[in-house]
């Protein structure tokens, strides 16, 4: 597989937050992926891009834990993430990543309030009411807070999910096709609160999309 | 929200399987129960109230009438032996004591009997109020019949020939209270004692009085021995002359001095006297292995239903589980651990039987109490006591057990979940 590296840093005198290393995964003997570094300091943004199949998902997850490369490492602030246990790792992404998935899901039983409470109570955060409020005014839906999120529009909804991201103020928030099943109005509000909530809780962003309308809000991007 | 407050919302939120789950639970749970908490009050009841009494006689018929009328007074009396007789038994050398029963008469239901003071004696009855019955027609009254009735002392009453309600009413001999027992827990809080002799003058003086109704009395023999073939035989018989002048009473509750009256005595009444004679622990052991059945049928039936409560339990999980397998991915994605999420299902699991455990418990006291009420109107037996058995910790132990084991291949699945691959096919 021939990969295009596209990176373009900024500020290259801050120290590096987030870095991998060759990273490599094989699901099978005829799927495996090989990805290129990705080198951010901190306050960088990334847009991936990639058309399906090409494994973003694989990397996505791969960077945040979720799966274990067959070689390669993750680093998140010093941290080899995949040298970690597995509890410790639970805690260690808890805590420090926020996810964004493309399509957004909650648990069902609870409220957008409760669900974001939920979040905090998992990393082992106090639950603090008023930093959901603050997080939920911020991404303009304030008002649907005892609301079950499954009853929100489906923009209302990606935005929740970006609630869920940020509520622990992560140094890292990586999106999985946050946009492809919004229209253009959503998928630009989406990709602008994205960026705006990265700022305000100083974390880097990486999206990874095959949603080409985002390319012109980032300008650090990658192509797989 | 902590986790437990979640398993509580999991549950909420899927109101129709947890409901099933309940009252699946629940039924089972309860009809154990209650069959434990009945089983345990009748043979106590039981019991109780045979202490003392090694032997009953009375006249010929079925030796568990016999014991059912005369020691626990539900049923009708086989019919009556004459006192001679019964007074030979007494001076058995093997015989402790003997104590006469005289029945046949009641009072709103209650039966009067007619006894001596050895019976109050052996169920440890103490007056409350009054005194025991010194002279015929002079009543002490038991401790629930005086509650239900409101008797007090000094009340008049005129017994009812029969033990319904509604009998031919005695109205030339009236009773007085002297006396009212206090709570014996024993078949004496059901009954009006009087002297023997009482009874005695109410029927002599029916019996002199009414001669126009000679077909009448004997539908009342035929009423209170219809089970028994050899009662009329006996009452056509030799000493059908002497019937009217022999003082009879109803049976007698024999005490032996050793063993071995138990040996001699029953066989020996049983073969060479008019008189038949019954042990009481023998025929209420008969009786419980009769009833043994039923309970059995109910306790099985009782299990499977529990059994399927824990299947209900495990497939209400499941089937959430499977609708929540992202949600227990993206969980895990936001810093849950494998095991915050096997406790959640866990807990989900005994939370629900647990509840269901408890609402089955208090369904059982329920219907202990609807079938105490039952009992109380219809046999004037009640049930005291709800408390707590050994037997329901282990029925709370196997209840647990359940939904342990209900929820445990969903704890396992949520266990070794594979967040990036639940996530990807979401």
């Amino acid at each position: 597989m021939r990969l295009v590296i596209l990176l373009i840093t900024f500020g290259s005198n801050t120290t590096l937050m987030f870095k991998t290393y060759s990273l490599s995964f094989a699901y099978n003997q005829q799927v495996s992926f090989h990805f290129p570094d990705i080198e951010l300091d901190a306050g960088e943004n990334l847009l991936i891009l990639g058309e399906s199949g090409i494994g973003k998902t694989t990397l996505l997850h791969l960077m945040a834990g979720l799966l274990q490369p067959q070689s390669g490492r993750v680093e998140l602030m010093g941290t080899l993430i995949h040298e970690l246990s597995s509890s410790q790792l639970d805690r260690f992404r808890g805590s420090h990543i926020g996810l964004v998935f493309q399509r957004p899901h909650f648990v069902r039983a609870l409220s957008l309030q409760e669900n974001l409470a939920l979040v905090q109570h998992l990393a082992r955060k106090p639950v603090d009411k008023s930093r959901i409020k603050e997080v939920l005014d911020g991404l303009g839906i304030g008002h649907k807070l005892s609301e079950k999120p499954h009853r929100l529009s489906q923009g209302e909804q990606q935005r929740a999910a970006i609630a869920l991201a940020v509520i622990n103020r992560p140094q890292l928030i990586l999106a999985d096709e946050p946009t492809s099943s919004l229209d253009d109005k959503n998928a630009n509000r989406v990709a602008r609160l994205l960026q705006e909530q990265a700022f305000t809780t100083e974390a880097q962003l990486i999206i990874i999309t095959h949603d080409q309308r985002l390319k012109t809000q980032f300008s650090n991007t990658l192509t797989l | 929200m902590s986790i437990f407050r979640l398993s509580l919302r999991n549950m909420t939120s899927r109101p129709l399987s947890t409901t099933l789950s309940l009252v699946l639970l629940t039924l089972g749970v309860g009809m154990i129960a209650l069959l434990l908490q009945v089983n345990r009050h009748i043979q106590q009841q039981m019991e109780n109230n045979v202490r003392g009494i090694d032997m009953v006689v009375g006249a010929k018929g079925s030796p568990l009438q016999l014991i059912l009328s005369a020691v626990y007074h539900i049923d009708a009396p086989t019919g009556n032996i004459a006192l001679h007789e019964a007074e030979r038994l007494q001076n058995n050398r093997l015989v402790a004591s003997g104590i006469p029963l005289s029945y046949g008469d009641s009072y709103q239901g209650y039966r009067i009997v007619g006894t001596d003071h050895q019976y109050p004696k052996l169920y440890v009855a103490t007056v409350v109020e009054g005194q025991l019955w010194q002279a015929p027609f002079e009543v002490t009254v038991g401790a629930t019949v005086a509650n239900l009735l409101n008797l007090k002392i000094g009340d008049n009453f005129v017994g009812a020939h029969g033990l319904t309600e509604g009998g031919e009413v005695h109205d030339e001999h009236a009773y007085q209270v002297v006396g009212i027992f206090d709570y014996t827990n024993s078949v004496l809080d059901q009954l009006i004692l009087t002297a023997t002799e009482s009874v005695w003058a109410a029927h002599h003086h029916e019996e002199e009085s009414d001669t126009t109704a000679s077909t009448e009395n004997e539908s009342h023999a035929h009423e209170e021995g219809e089970k028994d073939p050899e009662h009329h035989e006996y009452e056509e018989g030799e000493e059908h002359h002497e019937h009217e002048e022999a003082r009879e009473i109803t049976a007698m509750l024999v005490k032996f001095r050793s063993p071995m009256g138990m040996v001699q005595l029953p066989r020996r009444v049983n073969e060479d006297t008019n008189m038949q004679a019954a042990v009481p622990a023998y025929e209420i052991s008969r009786l419980f292995s009769l009833m043994g059945v039923g309970v059995d049928t109910l306790s099985t039936i009782a299990l499977v239903i529990m059994a399927v409560s824990g299947l209900s339990v495990f497939i209400s999980l499941f089937n959430a589980l499977k609708d929540r397998q992202y949600e227990m991915a993206l969980m895990r994605t936001y810093g849950a651990s494998r095991w915050q999420l096997v406790g959640l299902v866990l807990q989900e699991g005994l939370l629900l039987t647990l509840a269901g455990f408890s609402l089955g418990i208090l369904v059982s006291r329920l219907g202990l109490w609807l079938i105490s009420g039952l009992m109380e109107a219809s046999y004037h037996y009640s049930f005291s006591g709800w408390g707590w058995m050994a037997e329901e910790w282990w029925l709370l132990a196997s209840a647990l057990a359940i939904g342990l084991l209900a929820s445990l291949i969903p704890a396992i699945r949520v266990f070794r979940i594979n967040i990036s691959k639940t996530l990807a096919d979401a």
